[in-house]
C-alpha cells in the first residue's frame, strides 16, 4: 500500500498564494483583482512584485467580476480573490453574463470554502458553491487537496482558456501530495489501489479519506482512492474504472451533498454503470461557529464519517 | 453629400431597421434605440477610431460596450450598415438560430459584440476592466460605455462610480441616456433618483450635459469636448437628454414603446415618417 505521509500543516490558500506569486514572475498577461481581502487570500507577494498588475476594488464584488471580465479584452488574464461565499453566491449574475454567457478568460479564486474556515460561522462559510459554479455552462470547476496541489492548480488555470473556478481554505492541513503526482485539469488521480470499495474525495477530504483507507484495513476491507481535484469536467473513467472493480463507492466533500461532487458521480453512475454509493458531504444544512475540526466531526467530513460510510455500504450490499 | 446630410440620412435607414426588425418579431425594444439612435451613429460613422474586421481584443482601438443590451436593434442595424456584418442579417433578428440574439452576446460570435449585456447594470464595470487593460498595454485609446438612466438604480453600477473615480480611469467615457423613462413608467415615478449631475460630481467625476441626444451636431460637439478631457486623472460621463422613440410621433412622450413592437398599421406609420434613404435589408 502507497504511503504517503504528511509533510507539514499547510493552507491551501498559501499555495493559490504562492503559485500566484510564481504566475507573476511567468506570465506578464496575469493580473490580480482582490475585495478587501489580500491577508486571507496570501496575494501580497504578487501585489509586492507586479505593483501595476494588482488592482484593489474594496468591498465591492459585483464591480471586480465586471471588471475582471473586461480586463481580459486585451489578453490579461485576471485572477479575483474573495471568500467562496463571496465569489460565488455574492455574485452569481455578474459571472453568468459577464464572465461565463460571454466566455471570458477570469479565474474566479475563492479561499476559505466550506465549513472550515470555523469561528466566522455561516455567513462566512458555503457549502453550495460548487453546486452553483457546476450549473453555469461551460465553468471549470476545481477544488484542490493540499498546498501543493493548490499550488499546482493555480498555474495550470492560468494556462486553460476560460472561466474557471478554483477552491481552496482556510486551515493549515495535511500536504501530503508530491511531485510525482501531476496534475492535469479534469484528470482524477488514483491515490491508492484497492479492491473493496471506492472511496472518491476532493479537497480536504482527500487526507481523511487516506486516513480512513489505512483504517480500514483493520475491518478487512481494501479500499481504493481516488482524487478527484477537477468535479467539472469529472474524469468519468478514473471514476468508472473503479467502481467496475469495486462495486461499492463513497464520494467524501465538504459540500452540501445536493449539488456537490457526489451528486455528479451519482449522475454519472445512474446512467452508465449504476453502482451503491454513499455520500460524505453535509445533509443540506447551514454551518455554524467552531473549531475546523470540531465542525468536520459535528457536520460528518472526518476520517471516521468515511469510515462509518463505507460499514454502512458494506453492510446493505 | 454632405457628412452631415450622410448622418441624418443613415439615422433615418436605421430607424427603419429599428422598426422592421422589432415588427417582424413582434418583440424588442424599439423606444430606447430609437432615443439613441443619433448617439450610435455619431460613435460608429464620426467619432470612434477602429478597424475591421472585428477583433475582440480591439488593440489600438475605441472600444464600445452597450450596458443597457435591450436596445439591441439600434446597436445591430449600425455594427450592419458599418458593415461589421451583412445587412441582411437584420432579417434574423430574435429568431432560432441567429445570432442576433434579443439581447447582445459574444456567445454566438456576432462581430462587434464584445460583452453580453441585458441583465442590467453590468457594463460599467465591463468598461472599466477594459480600461485598465489598455493602460496596462499603453494603448492611447479611449473606452465609450452607454447605460440607461433607469439602469443606474442596480447598486453594481456605484461601486463602479466610485471606483472610476478613486482609480482614476480616465481614458473612459460613459453615456447616460437621460430619457426619464422605464418599463413601469417615469423615472421619477418608478424610483426618483434625485440629481444624477450632483451624484456624478460628488463621486468625483466630470460631467457634460448634453441638452439634445438627439441632434448629431449638439453629440458631435459634446463628444469632442469631452475627448478634449480625456487624460486628466477623472472618468468623464455625458448626460445625454434624449427623446424615447424619436423620430416617430407616437412613439415619443410615452414609456408605452419600451418593450413593444407596432403591428402593421403602425408600422406603415412609422415607416412613411422614415421614408427610405440608404435601401432597407
Amino acid at each position: 500500500m502507497r504511503v504517503y505521509s504528511n509533510l507539514g500543516n499547510k493552507d491551501t490558500r498559501s499555495g493559490f498564494g504562492e503559485g500566484l506569486a510564481e504566475l507573476g514572475r511567468i506570465n506578464p498577461n496575469v493580473v490580480a483583482l482582490c475585495a478587501d481581502l489580500v491577508g486571507s487570500l496570501k496575494m501580497q507577494t504578487f501585489i509586492d512584485e507586479n505593483p501595476n498588475r494588482f488592482f484593489q476594488v474594496g468591498i465591492a464584488e459585483a464591480n471586480m467580476m465586471g471588471i475582471a471580465a473586461g480586463l481580459t479584452i486585451g489578453g490579461k488574464i485576471p485572477f479575483t480573490g474573495t471568500f467562496a461565499n463571496f465569489s460565488t453566491g455574492r455574485v452569481y449574475d455578474q459571472i453568468r453574463q459577464s464572465i461565463a454567457y460571454s466566455n471570458k478568460n477570469v479565474k474566479i479564486c475563492a479561499s476559505h470554502a466550506g465549513i472550515t474556515l470555523g469561528e466566522d460561522g455561516a455567513t462566512h462559510q458555503i457549502l453550495e458553491d460548487i453546486g452553483l459554479m457546476k450549473m453555469i455552462p461551460g465553468m471549470v470547476v476545481i477544488n484542490p487537496c493540499d498546498f501543493n496541489q493548490t499550488k499546482l492548480a493555480t498555474l495550470a488555470v492560468a494556462e486553460y482558456k476560460g472561466p474557471v473556478y478554483l477552491r481552496f481554505g482556510r486551515p493549515a492541513v495535511p500536504n501530503f501530495t508530491t511531485n510525482d503526482l501531476s496534475f492535469k485539469i479534469g484528470e482524477g488521480i488514483l491515490l491508492r489501489p484497492g479492491s473493496d470499495v471506492t472511496i472518491v474525495a476532493t479537497g480536504h477530504l482527500v487526507w481523511e479519506a487516506l486516513e480512513a483507507s489505512v483504517e480500514l484495513k483493520n475491518y478487512d476491507i481494501d479500499s481504493e482512492v481516488v482524487n478527484i481535484h477537477t468535479i467539472k469536467p469529472l474524469d468519468e473513467n478514473i471514476i468508472l474504472n473503479s467502481v467496475k472493480k469495486t462495486g461499492c463507492i463513497v464520494s467524501a466533500e465538504e459540500h452540501n451533498y445536493m449539488g456537490g461532487l457526489g451528486e455528479s458521480i451519482a449522475g454519472l453512475l445512474a446512467t452508465k454503470y449504476p453502482t451503491p454509493m454513499e455520500f460524505v458531504a453535509t445533509q443540506d444544512t447551514f454551518g455554524e461557529s467552531g473549531t475546523p475540526a470540531e465542525l468536520m466531526a459535528k457536520y460528518g467530513l472526518n476520517k471516521d464519517a468515511i469510515i462509518q460510510k463505507v460499514l454502512e455500504l458494506k453492510k446493505r450490499l | 453629400m454632405s457628412n452631415l446630410e450622410f448622418l441624418e440620412n443613415l439615422t433615418i435607414q436605421v430607424r427603419r431597421d429599428i422598426l422592421r426588425m422589432v415588427h417582424k418579431v413582434n418583440s424588442g425594444h424599439p423606444g430606447g434605440s430609437l432615443g439613441c439612435t443619433e448617439l450610435f451613429v455619431v460613435l460608429y460613422f464620426n467619432q470612434m477610431e477602429y478597424t475591421l474586421p472585428f477583433s475582440m481584443d480591439g488593440k489600438n482601438e475605441d472600444l464600445f460596450f452597450l450596458s443597457n443590451g435591450h436596445i439591441s436593434p439600434v446597436f445591430y442595424s449600425v455594427l450592419a450598415r458599418k458593415g461589421f456584418f451583412p445587412v441582411k442579417e437584420l432579417n434574423s433578428f430574435r429568431l432560432i438560430n441567429s445570432r442576433l440574439q434579443g439581447h447582445p452576446t459574444t456567445h454566438e460570435g456576432l462581430p462587434g459584440v464584445r460583452i453580453a449585456s441585458g441583465s442590467l447594470g453590468q457594463g460599467l464595470s465591463v468598461a472599466i476592466g477594459a480600461a485598465l487593460s489598455k493602460k496596462l498595454n499603453n494603448d492611447p485609446k479611449t473606452i465609450y460605455v452607454l447605460m440607461g438612466d433607469g439602469e443606474l438604480q442596480e447598486g453594481q453600477n456605484w461601486e463602479a462610480i466610485m471606483f472610476a473615480a478613486g482609480k482614476k480611469i480616465d481614458n473612459l467615457i460613459a453615456i447616460i441616456d437621460l430619457n426619464g423613462k422605464q418599463i413601469d413608467g417615469s423615472t421619477d415615478d418608478v424610483l426618483p433618483m434625485g440629481s444624477l449631475k450632483d451624484k456624478f460630481i460628488a463621486f468625483g467625476w466630470q460631467v457634460h450635459e448634453v441638452e439634445n441626444g438627439n441632434s448629431i451636431p449638439h453629440l458631435i460637439k459634446n463628444i469632442e469636448l469631452a475627448k478634449s478631457n480625456l487624460g486628466s486623472k477623472k472618468p468623464i460621463v455625458l448626460l445625454m437628454k434624449t427623446e424615447m422613440g424619436n423620430g416617430v410621433d407616437f412613439m415619443m412622450n410615452t414609456h408605452a414603446w419600451h418593450g413593444k413592437a407596432p403591428n402593421d398599421e403602425q408600422l406603415s406609420v412609422a415607416l412613411n415618417q422614415n421614408r427610405e434613404t440608404l435601401g432597407d435589408y
